[in-house]
């Protein structure tokens, strides 16, 4: 028995020693290292799960809904789910597929994560969260899904809100698209890679891009228990959403949509036409009325992800890049709307404004003959009269005259290029700070500027001027593009006499957008302030309070004396009647609300003129400025003119109900209930 | 009047109970507070860990319960009888335990979890032979071993055959379920009978080199099932497969770890609610108490085992017969290696093995078992004075 005892005393010290072990062991676990697990319980046994906010609107200037959210049953797939399928979840999408009747192949390519070498359509959003597959399921087909659960593991209807469109195509560039936000913005945004999710949404484009930060509100976190087969158990823990504010813009919808037909009808009606802008202002106010621009596209392409073909075709030539707002983004040449600033110029330059001036049909300018419109000669002219009939010579002659002053082809050392400077000061070639994304700068040719291009491209031209363009057929054409890449090459820098009379005319390398020329001419007609544009008017919140009211910075002065503003504007106010819009305008009643304006017919290298018309209404004290830009639209008079006397047709209300009822733009605000809708008024 | 004078004259129930040597003053108390002690903290876990099967039910607690209780009456019938006379009938018991385990290979015997183990009794009911032959092979090896050879204390060399081969044949045919789980414990539990038994060292030794050899011959000549292989993989290398193999033990660690000292509270585990831990009612049990009880529950726990092992010994130590001795440090032993393998794996320092917890997993056979081995070392306790 005592070799039994001694063994059993030995048994007795394994025993306690494992026991110890176990003890020593548990405290590691639970206590040295129990945070470390406890966080790592946490991530597999809870989902964090984002809460959208709800979107605020944006309205227009009475609260009409430019873009709103509607709910949609919106079908999801669980990625991780399927990825565990022994065939990847590709029965399951075969089925999905049969239900919404769209390729499986389709469905695949939508659920792939984005990385490189993979383009759209894919999920740029997070792998753990299901990826949004179709946002028009009627509710039939959610219903087949939802009840057939276990046929379809994985994929899930909800009700998710997704942007609306009440104008549809109108607006579309301006308006601005959704795109579920990339991790590495959300990182940017909010410093927080955790929350990121992929169902969030973020503006991309136009205002939705600009007003982002207000109209997103703030999301909400969820985080929901699961079991380990992913079923939701209860939610743990809630941030309720911040809903976003609305965005009450002073675009009037009615006129948005009579500038958006106009528009479309001077397209149809000038054969190879390629893009069109109008752009109307309150003249009032430098609040953006309306900015349409064509092609257009409707946006709800965008909804629920665009597919790759339908973001191939809004990129491509075909359809004529709708994406790209011509308002903001065209660059044309302004032709004789831009004489405006040349006029101006004169006076700054000393010409008289009570002077007369000689309007021969052609002005030699370096050596070679610049013509007017046609080459038909107008006689002895008062600006006055040289505006309404659109002269081009006596532009010409005196900015020619101030070339020479700056010292011609040897210029001083500081020329005072007053012709560009003076057209810089009417707000082109810069941005007008308007409140879209990506707007163009448009262009003002000076010695500067010439320079700065010959550095760039003195190289090729040189090379060019000596071996000289073999690979062009035409032996014609070829020579005399080895002629000008050789007068490129040795005095490409300098301003020479041609580029001074073109810019006087707004031919030549001078460029400006649409909405630049519509500024000018809105501070030339009212108060000779330059304003840099606003689209948003007001933040309001959704119960109805107003956050923030977006002023109109004003940015620049006219070099004009009152009396000189209103000379010219004078000058303006008779071209419809009897200048070179009195065509378009021919039916009017001028006598009750009388528009001026200056047509432009810009000619452009190979292709066809740019037709532009710059009006205003009333002339006394007007209300409206509209700009029409029809690229690749002939004459000034002939389209663009008709598309803006449209214009004005639906707003006043000639032959149709009045857009702007009484011609009057509102001032207040839309009110809103405190439940967030607006009060009609 | 007269009844009640009768009554009265005939000492009660309790008071014969509360005399000097009754058999139940002399039953270990301590023990047996730690046992159900043990038993009421599996059955709220077992509630806990079973009661999101279905919406508003309590799971498997009730079957849970009466398990229990079934296995107090066994316990309380098998410390009444003397262990001299279980020593008589020591062979019969391991013969019914060979039969069961050879009814398990029949027709009648049924798969459930993988494991051809069972058989089943009908009304939801099943029983598990394997965990019955712990207590006929230590039954026998307790008898054989009683008698030591002339005038030494050592077991003679018939008797270590006889031992061997009864080991051998009952390990055999649990390893035929496949169940490497139980055969491992009647493996410790012949090999501890032969070490308290006094067996020379060098028998030892060669019996252990024996034995690695033929564990070594197993896993070359692959005989055992792949997913046991991979167990052991795992536990060596967890990230080798954590969705697989490496599922479990990653989840029982989160699971007890995030419990910290003072855990989550009954039912308020959140790894338990949403069943992260596969079979957290039977063999990973030990990640609720973990989970929702924390440190001082496991460790609570650990020392509930403690006692119930301490006891043990103490009853072997104290016991003046060989048979009484080597059943003790057996069924000691039996518990020690299930506790240490059990909760072992569930914190990441044994490979995982299909092993209940004592007391505190649900398993009515394994608790039955558990329950008779308490009432021999009971029955030990009680007439160890009679000799002395």
């Amino acid at each position: 028995m005592t070799r039994m005892r001694a063994r059993l005393l030995m048994l007795h010290v394994l025993v306690l020693a494992l026991l110890a072990v176990l003890a020593v062991r548990l405290w590691q676990v639970q206590v040295v290292r129990g945070q470390e697990f406890v966080t790592r319980a946490t991530e597999t046994r809870t989902r964090t799960v984002i809460v959208p906010a709800v979107r605020g609107q944006i309205l227009d200037s009475s609260g009409r809904p430019l873009v709103r959210n509607k709910t949609a049953l919106v079908v999801s797939v669980d990625r991780t789910q399927l990825s565990r399928m022994p065939d990847g979840g590709l029965a399951v999408l075969k089925k999905l597929s049969a239900v919404l009747g769209r390729p499986v192949k389709d469905l695949q390519q939508r659920i792939r994560p984005c990385g490189p070498g993979v383009g759209k359509p894919c999920w740029t959003g997070s792998p753990y969260q299901p990826v949004p597959l179709d946002e028009k399921v009627d509710t039939r087909e959610a219903l087949q899904i939802l009840e057939r659960q276990e046929e379809f593991p994985g994929v899930t209807a909800e009700i998710h809100s997704v942007r609306q469109y009440p104008g549809g195509r109108a607006g579309a560039q301006m308006l601005g698209y959704l795109q579920p936000v990339t991790e590495a913005e959300l990182e940017k945004r909010e410093g927080l890679k955790a929350a990121f999710s992929g169902v969030d949404l973020v503006g991309r484009d136009g205002l939705e891009y600009v007003y982002d930060q207000a109209l997103r509100g703030k999301a909400g976190l969820r985080r929901v228990q699961v079991d380990r087969m992913g079923k939701p158990l209860g939610v743990e823990a809630q941030t309720t959403p911040v809903p976003g504010d609305h965005l009450v813009t002073s675009i009037d919808a009615r006129v948005q949509a009579v500038v958006e037909k106009a528009v479309n009808k001077a397209m149809k009606n000038a054969p190879g036409a390629d893009g069109g802008a109008g752009v109307v202002l309150d003249a009032r106010t430098g609040r953006v009325v309306a900015l349409a621009s064509s092609p257009g596209y409707d946006p709800e392409i965008w909804a629920g992800g665009i597919s790759a073909r339908g973001y191939q075709w809004l990129m491509s030539e075909k359809s004529g890049k709708p994406l790209v707002s011509r308002a903001i983004n065209g660059q044309f040449a302004p032709g004789s709307t831009f004489k405006v600033t040349s006029v101006t110029s004169m006076l700054r330059a000393g010409y008289p404004l009570k002077g007369t001036y000689t309007c021969p049909g052609s002005y030699t300018v370096g050596g070679r003959a610049f013509n007017n419109f046609r080459g038909i000669g107008l006689g002895t002219l008062t600006l006055h009269t040289a505006l309404v009939k659109s002269c081009d010579t006596i532009f010409y002659r005196s900015s020619y005259e101030q070339y020479l002053k700056d010292g011609g082809r040897t210029p001083k050392k500081k020329p005072k290029e007053i012709f560009a400077n003076v057209a810089r000061q009417f707000g082109f070639g810069k941005p007008t700070g308007i409140d879209l994304p990506g707007e163009s700068a448009g262009r003002i040719p000076d010695r500067a500027w010439k320079k700065n291009l010959w550095n760039q491209t003195s190289a090729t031209n040189c090379e060019r001027s000596r071996k000289g363009y073999p690979e062009v057929k035409d032996r014609a054409r070829a020579e005399f593009l080895k002629r000008l890449a050789l007068e490129n090459c040795e005095e490409g820098f300098l301003l020479r006499p041609g580029d001074a009379a073109n810019f006087s005319i707004g031919q030549g390398d001078v460029l400006v957008t649409p909405l630049q020329l519509a500024r000018a001419y809105m501070a030339l007609v009212s108060d000779g302030k330059v304003r840099s544009p606003r689209i948003g008017w007001a933040q309001v919140r959704p119960d109805g309070k107003v956050v923030k009211t977006i002023p109109v910075p004003v940015v620049g002065k006219l070099p004009l004396t009152e009396k000189e503003r209103l000379y010219i504007k004078n000058a303006l106010s008779q071209v419809a009647a009897d200048g070179t819009a009195a065509g378009a305008f021919s039916g009017w009643p001028m006598d009750k609300i009388r528009v001026g304006g200056k047509t432009g017919t810009a000619e452009v290298w190979g292709k066809r003129d740019t037709s532009w018309f710059a009006s205003f209404a009333p002339t006394k004290n007007p209300q409206y400025v509209v700009v029409a830009m029809i690229s690749q639209g002939g004459m000034g008079g002939s389209t663009a003119a008709p598309a803006v006397r449209e214009i004005y047709e639906g707003i006043y209300g000639i032959k149709q109900r009045a857009a702007v009822p009484g011609g009057r733009l509102t001032t207040k605000l839309p009110k809103f209930a405190p439940d967030g809708t607006v009060i009609r008024r | 009047m007269i009844a009640r004078a009768v009554a009265v004259q005939r000492p009660s129930l309790f008071q014969r109970m509360a005399q000097e040597n009754s058999t139940v003053r002399r039953l270990d108390g301590l023990m047996l507070v730690a046992v159900a002690g043990l038993c009421v903290i599996g059955t709220l876990l077992v509630w806990s860990s079973t009661r999101t099967w279905a919406p508003g039910s309590t799971g498997l607690v009730k079957k849970h319960l009466l398990n229990e209780a079934l296995g107090l009456v066994v316990c309380g019938l098998v410390a009444m009888v003397d262990h001299r006379v279980m020593r008589a009938y020591a062979p019969l018991v391991f013969l019914l335990s060979l039969v069961g385990l050879g009814l398990v290979l029949t027709p009648l015997g049924a798969t459930i979890n993988g494991s051809h183990s069972w058989i089943l009794l009908g009304g939801g009911f099943a029983v598990q032979p394997s965990e019955f032959s712990k207590v006929g092979l230590l039954l026998i090896i307790a008898m054989l071993l009683a008698q030591p050879s002339e005038g030494t204390d050592r077991p003679r060399g018939i008797d270590m055959a006889l031992v061997l081969l009864a080991a051998g044949i009952t390990i055999g045919l649990v390893m035929l379920q496949p169940d490497l789980g139980t055969g491992m414990v009647l493996a410790v539990i012949a090999a501890s009978g032969l070490i308290i038994a006094g067996v020379r060292k060098r028998w030892i030794v060669l019996l252990a080199l024996l034995s690695g050899a033929g564990v070594f011959a197993v896993i070359y000549f692959q005989m055992l099932e792949p997913y046991q292989v991979a167990r052991f993989t795992a536990f060596v290398d967890p990230s080798v497969d954590p969705r697989g193999v490496g599922y479990n033990s990653t989840q029982s660690l989160i699971a007890i770890g995030s419990g910290q000292l003072l855990g989550k509270g009954l039912l308020g585990g959140g790894q338990t609610t949403g069943r992260f831990v596969p079979e957290q009612h039977t063999d990973f049990i030990f990640t609720v108490v973990g989970e929702e009880f924390g440190f001082l529950g496991s460790v609570t726990v650990v020392i509930l085992l403690g006692i119930v092992l301490m006891r043990g010994l103490k009853i072997a130590r104290e016991c003046e017969d060989r048979f009484g001795t080597l059943v003790a440090g057996m069924i000691v032993c039996w518990f020690a290696f299930q506790t240490f393998v059990n909760v072992g794996m569930t914190i990441g320092i044994m490979p995982i093995t299909g092993l209940p917890l004592p007391f505190v997993s649900y398993g009515g056979t394994a608790t039955f078992a558990n329950l008779i081995a308490v009432g021999l070392l009971q029955a030990i306790k009680v007439r160890r004075r009679t000799f002395t």
